[in-house]
């Protein structure tokens, strides 16, 4: 199962961060920091995994990898396969690519929910959903193509509401 | 319209908290969003409803307390369109959890929503649902998670399918009604629906023992053919990844395998064509490639033997080793790691390999590699292999050298064919890398030296020519210079020569030239330098030609700033000046160390060894932490040379050094210092402030016990400071002082068996008590033998636990060392500590005592002071 998917910045900044089990927003932060702190520490050409058991519980890994000034962070227990995981990196990764164009760490800001309904597409409860980043797309252009219509609606009746109201 | 709510948009905020330079700046942007926000939650605003639950998910990604946002999820959860849901649900699973009561409201609008037209907004309760679903929930929506397994649409059936794993781990009792769907979903062809499906076939075996042997009986057989043809399939490029096609599918039909295959043979058997298939075929020079194949080697070491296969994974891995990857090398060291209880003898033939790993350049391989290294080895290969990593001790990393030679010596230790092996080996680590070695490993090394009476002359001549070459080495001197000072004679004689040595000529100059180089060495820190003594004094007597010498080298610490070494040169110079007599008897060579008793007390107790590591390795076996010691007292009393019987009472340096022959003298400085242990306490709890080793104020503290206990008044506090008079005044009431403590009491005619008191609940407050036993010797009714034992009620464990106590000057208090110093949680397990009171005022007044406790809780420093004035009458 996968606990957490965690994106910071190389600055420490959180950007995303869900977690599979309740954890409470202080450990949260805690773990987010602890996971930093390895993380920058790390040097270059050494593996993407570091044994976990200090953030999250006995019986955890965690696989990580750098783009550009963003770390991307799976935590998950033994009974996943770490270099699969390692792969759901790049799969999420491509995803964003594919939604954002040459995605930047702004784009990752300023489009925090975005972030979640991708990530929502692809993990639910822990576990893969889907792996496939052209299905993903497809099922987030849907809802954002949901989410305008609605808007649009709303917004004219209100303005018809205003009119003859 | 509220002034303050129409607010900033989403983006503007993020800008804004992304603007500051500090966190109060942060701190400050966050607050004014909250309180506008708040004021729109109160207000019962709809407009901005979700946008604020938007800024409000951002604040709290950053940490920042965003409860009063809950309800408002879900308002918005309940609303009809789509982006407020989906903001709502999104909401839903960040801000609340399920322990929350407010969890129960969103029951029904989940329960709506999965019957919804819509199918996207179903997608969005199940996504919900299946991430924070309380067991409450899973009960009252598992009926229609059930019946969306068999949604038209696929996309809602892997959600629903997800949703259901999250439902059986919460109420396993709801298992059974799943299986059924899941077995049909397990024939669909629809990528997204096998995966999800199979994962929940997989739950639901690890749940229940029949819904695994339902599958197994009515599965293996579908699932091996999914994986025959997703292995065989022409080229699917839109599940691919790096060209290996569909490989997550692949791992999760390979680990429901696994499950299946483990335990039974027939199913195993079923497999047994497709595992060999997937295991060759595969591409591994890909990552996707290597992550099937990695996960098929964990299938085939788990389901049922059959040999060739076997073979076949371990061998992958073996591929893997060599790989040019890091994390490939990686999961290869963790798959060996478990392979190589199944089949060892498959993962010996790669020991070379394993080898070459520990030489990594990447440290978590390098630590994995050893790991596996220390598992591997056995009697047959410990010397070459132990060979290899002495070897490269010499080229590594420092900060590896320290974890490195931790397993080497265990190696060593555990498997080493015979002693010579052994203490030739440890030489070798602790010349390579002596500052790298913990305590324990030279503690251990002169344990076995002295057990191996035959190879004392050999050793000591090795650690000899070792100190010459590797003298930076703490480790290395501080073996040597013992050895020296207890072999010494051994290495100037050549005696004890083995076949295979070269003679040397050493002489008693040059030995004693080594030590004191090693005893004025910059690097040299206490201990070692306090060892070098210990070897002069016993040298002294070993080379009776050098005595002179010996001793010039000794006075020079007289003038040492650390006062442990002023005190032994003060001592050793008055013994080898004025005791030649026993001076031979007093450094006799140690008995042999009791090898069970050590490694006992090791694993028993790693702590006490901990606290004796700054100590003398003679104090090997005591968990005594050293007393401050007073060198006035010490000479004083060495002069005085007064017989008195021997005593049992707290270890000490010198008392140790004599071993079984303790000599009245030194004996009697023992006891001396047990007093001063005492009165240290006491000084320290009554005068806070001034260090307990101050010479001054402790000479007068004694004094004053002195004048109390015989009424007299020769020598006041002030001039205490210069020592006759200390001396004179020491001497003149050296008796009575003695017998109480000895518990020799001047009236011996008392009735038999003391009388018996209650224990006494000493100290209580909500998490730690303290209880006093109280025992009398039959014939001294001043003194009271009280065990103190402290339990700890709470769930936390303390460390470095003291316990002082302070008495008033008519009663005189002498603490024994502690059990231990932690305290283990839960009221499991104690500490205890004896007390032994000695009250001159007895019958006429009670005992009364102030006591200090401190403990380290989680690293943060406790202290409970407290009285105790409800001590029985009669004590």
């Amino acid at each position: 199962m996968i606990l957490a998917m965690i994106v910071i910045n190389n600055q420490g900044k959180p950007r995303l961060a869900k977690f599979y089990n309740y954890t409470p927003v202080e450990q949260q932060q805690h773990i987010i920091r602890s996971i930093y702190s390895v993380l920058c520490l790390q040097p270059e050409n050494v593996t993407n995994f570091i044994e976990g058991a200090s953030f999250l519980g006995p019986d955890t890994r965690l696989v990580y990898k750098l783009f550009a000034t963003l770390y991307f962070v799976f935590v998950f227990d033994s009974s996943e396969n770490e270099l699969a995981m390692f792969d759901l990196i790049q799969v999420y990764v491509e995803t964003l690519e594919k939604c954002f164009n040459n995605v930047c760490e702004l784009d990752i800001v300023l489009n925090y929910s975005k972030m979640h309904t991708i990530l929502d597409e692809m993990i639910l409860g822990g576990q893969v959903v889907e792996t496939n980043s052209e299905k993903v797309m497809q099922a987030v252009e849907e809802i954002s193509k949901l989410e305008k219509v609605t808007t649009a609606t709303k917004l004219i009746s209100k303005s018809a509401s205003l009119l003859w109201g | 319209m509220n002034p303050f709510s129409s607010g900033t948009r989403l983006r503007d905020m993020i800008r804004a908290i992304r603007a500051c330079k500090t966190a109060a700046e942060e701190r400050a942007v966050v607050r004014k969003e909250c309180a506008s926000i708040r004021a729109a939650v109160s207000d019962n605003e709809n407009d901005y409803r979700h946008r604020n639950l938007a800024k409000l998910m951002f604040i709290h990604m950053l940490g920042y307390p965003t409860h009063f946002g809950q309800m408002e999820c879900l308002k918005l959860i309940a609303a009809p369109g789509f982006p407020e849901k989906r903001i709502g649900y999104l909401g839903l699973m960040l801000l609340l959890d399920e322990r929350q009561e407010v969890l129960m409201l969103v029951t029904n609008s989940l329960k709506q929503d999965l019957n919804h037209t819509n199918q996207y907004i179903v997608g969005l309760a199940l996504c919900a649902l299946g991430n924070i679903s309380s067991a409450e929930m899973a009960r009252d929506l598992a009926p229609e998670v059930e019946r969306l397994l068999q949604f038209r649409d696929p996309n809602v059936r892997k959600k629903a399918a997800l949703c259901s794993i999250r439902i059986i781990k919460k109420v396993p009792d709801l298992a059974e009604n799943f299986v059924n769907p899941v077995a049909s979903l397990l024939k669909e062809k629809h990528h997204g629906v096998l995966l999800t499906a199979i994962q929940l076939c997989a739950d639901l075996c690890m749940i229940s023992e029949e819904a695994l042997e339902y599958f197994r009986k009515k599965c293996t057989e579908g699932l091996v053919k999914v994986l025959k043809d997703a292995v065989n399939s022409p080229y699917a490029p839109e599940y691919d990844i790096s060209g290996i096609s569909d490989p997550f599918l692949q791992i999760r039909l390979l680990r429901i395998l696994r499950i299946l295959g483990h335990g039974d043979a027939d199913a195993s058997d079923l497999m047994n064509d497709i595992l060999a298939q997937v295991a060759t075929k595969t591409e591994s020079n890909k990552n996707a490639g290597n992550a099937i194949l990695y996960e098929c080697v964990e299938t085939i070491m788990s389901i049922e033997d059959s040999g060739g296969l076997r073979v076949l994974a371990i061998n992958i891995l073996g591929r893997f080793l060599s790989n040019r990857d890091n994390n490939i090398r990686y999961v290869a060291l963790n798959m060996l790691m478990k392979a190589i209880s199944i089949d060892g003898q498959a993962v010996q033939r790669h020991r070379a390999t394993i080898l070459e790993c520990v030489k990594d350049s990447d440290a978590s391989i390098r630590k994995r590699a050893l790991e596996l290294v220390s598992l591997l080895v056995n009697e047959s290969n410990v010397k070459p292999l132990t060979k290899e990593l002495i070897d490269y001790l010499e080229v590594s990393d420092n900060d590896f050298k320290g974890d490195l030679t931790v397993k080497i010596c265990s190696i060593v230790e555990k498997l080493s064919p015979e002693k010579i092996w052994y203490i030739d080996q440890m030489l070798k680590v602790l010349c390579e890398a002596g500052n790298y070695v913990k305590d324990e490993v030279w503690h251990a090394l002169i344990v076995v030296i002295t057990n191996a009476s035959n190879l004392h002359g050999y050793t000591v001549r090795a650690l000899y020519r070792a100190i010459q070459t590797s003298g930076d080495q703490e480790a290395v001197v501080r073996v040597a210079i013992w050895c020296i000072g207890e072999y010494g004679d051994l290495l100037v004689n050549n005696i004890g020569m083995l076949d295979l040595e070269e003679p040397m000529t050493v002489t008693e100059n040059d030995v004693v030239d080594a030590i004191e180089v090693a005893s004025k060495r910059h690097a040299s820190d206490l201990t070692t330098r306090s060892m070098c003594l210990v070897a002069l004094l016993k040298l002294s007597s070993r080379f009776p030609s050098c005595s002179q010498r010996i001793k010039d080298i000794v006075t020079q610490f007289k003038g040492s700033h650390l006062l442990e070494l002023q005190q032994r040169s003060l001592e050793f110079d008055s013994i080898i000046e004025k005791h030649q007599n026993l001076r031979s008897a007093l450094v006799e060579r140690m008995p042999v160390l009791d090898e069970a008793t050590y490694s006992g007390r090791r694993a028993g107790s790693l702590p006490a060894v901990a606290s004796t590591s700054q100590g003398n390795p003679l104090q090997l076996p005591n968990g005594v932490p050293k007393t401050v010691d007073a060198p006035l007292l010490d000479l004083l009393d060495l002069s005085a040379d007064e017989p008195a019987p021997p005593t049992s009472s707290s270890a000490n340096f010198l008392q140790d050094l004599l071993g079984d022959d303790i000599l009245s003298s030194s004996s009697q400085s023992g006891r001396i210092q047990t007093q001063k242990s005492g009165t240290d306490v006491l000084l320290d709890l009554l005068s806070t402030g001034s260090p307990p080793a101050q010479n001054g104020s402790f000479t007068a503290d004694i004094l004053s016990i002195s004048e109390d206990n015989n009424n007299k008044t020769t020598v006041n506090a002030l001039n205490g400071l210069s020592s006759p008079v200390v001396t004179s005044a020491q001497r003149s009431h050296t008796s009575p002082v003695m017998d109480l403590l000895d518990g020799f009491g001047p009236n011996p005619t008392l009735p038999n068996n003391g009388p018996t008191f209650p224990p006494l609940v000493a100290f209580e407050n909500s998490s730690l008590s303290l209880i006093f036993k109280f025992s009398k010797q039959p014939g001294s009714p001043q003194i009271t033998q009280i065990e103190a034992s402290f339990t700890n009620k709470s769930s936390e464990v303390y460390t470095d636990f003291i316990f002082q106590a302070a008495v008033p000057k008519f009663l005189q208090l002498h603490l024994e060392p502690a059990s231990s110093n932690t305290l283990p949680g839960n009221g499991n397990g104690s500490i205890t500590q004896k007390l032994r009171v000695t009250n001159n005022q007895h019958g006429k007044k009670s005992l009364v005592m102030r006591i200090r406790i401190s403990y380290k809780l989680n690293n943060k420093d406790m202290l409970e002071e407290g009285q105790i004035s409800n001590f029985p009458r009669d004590l």
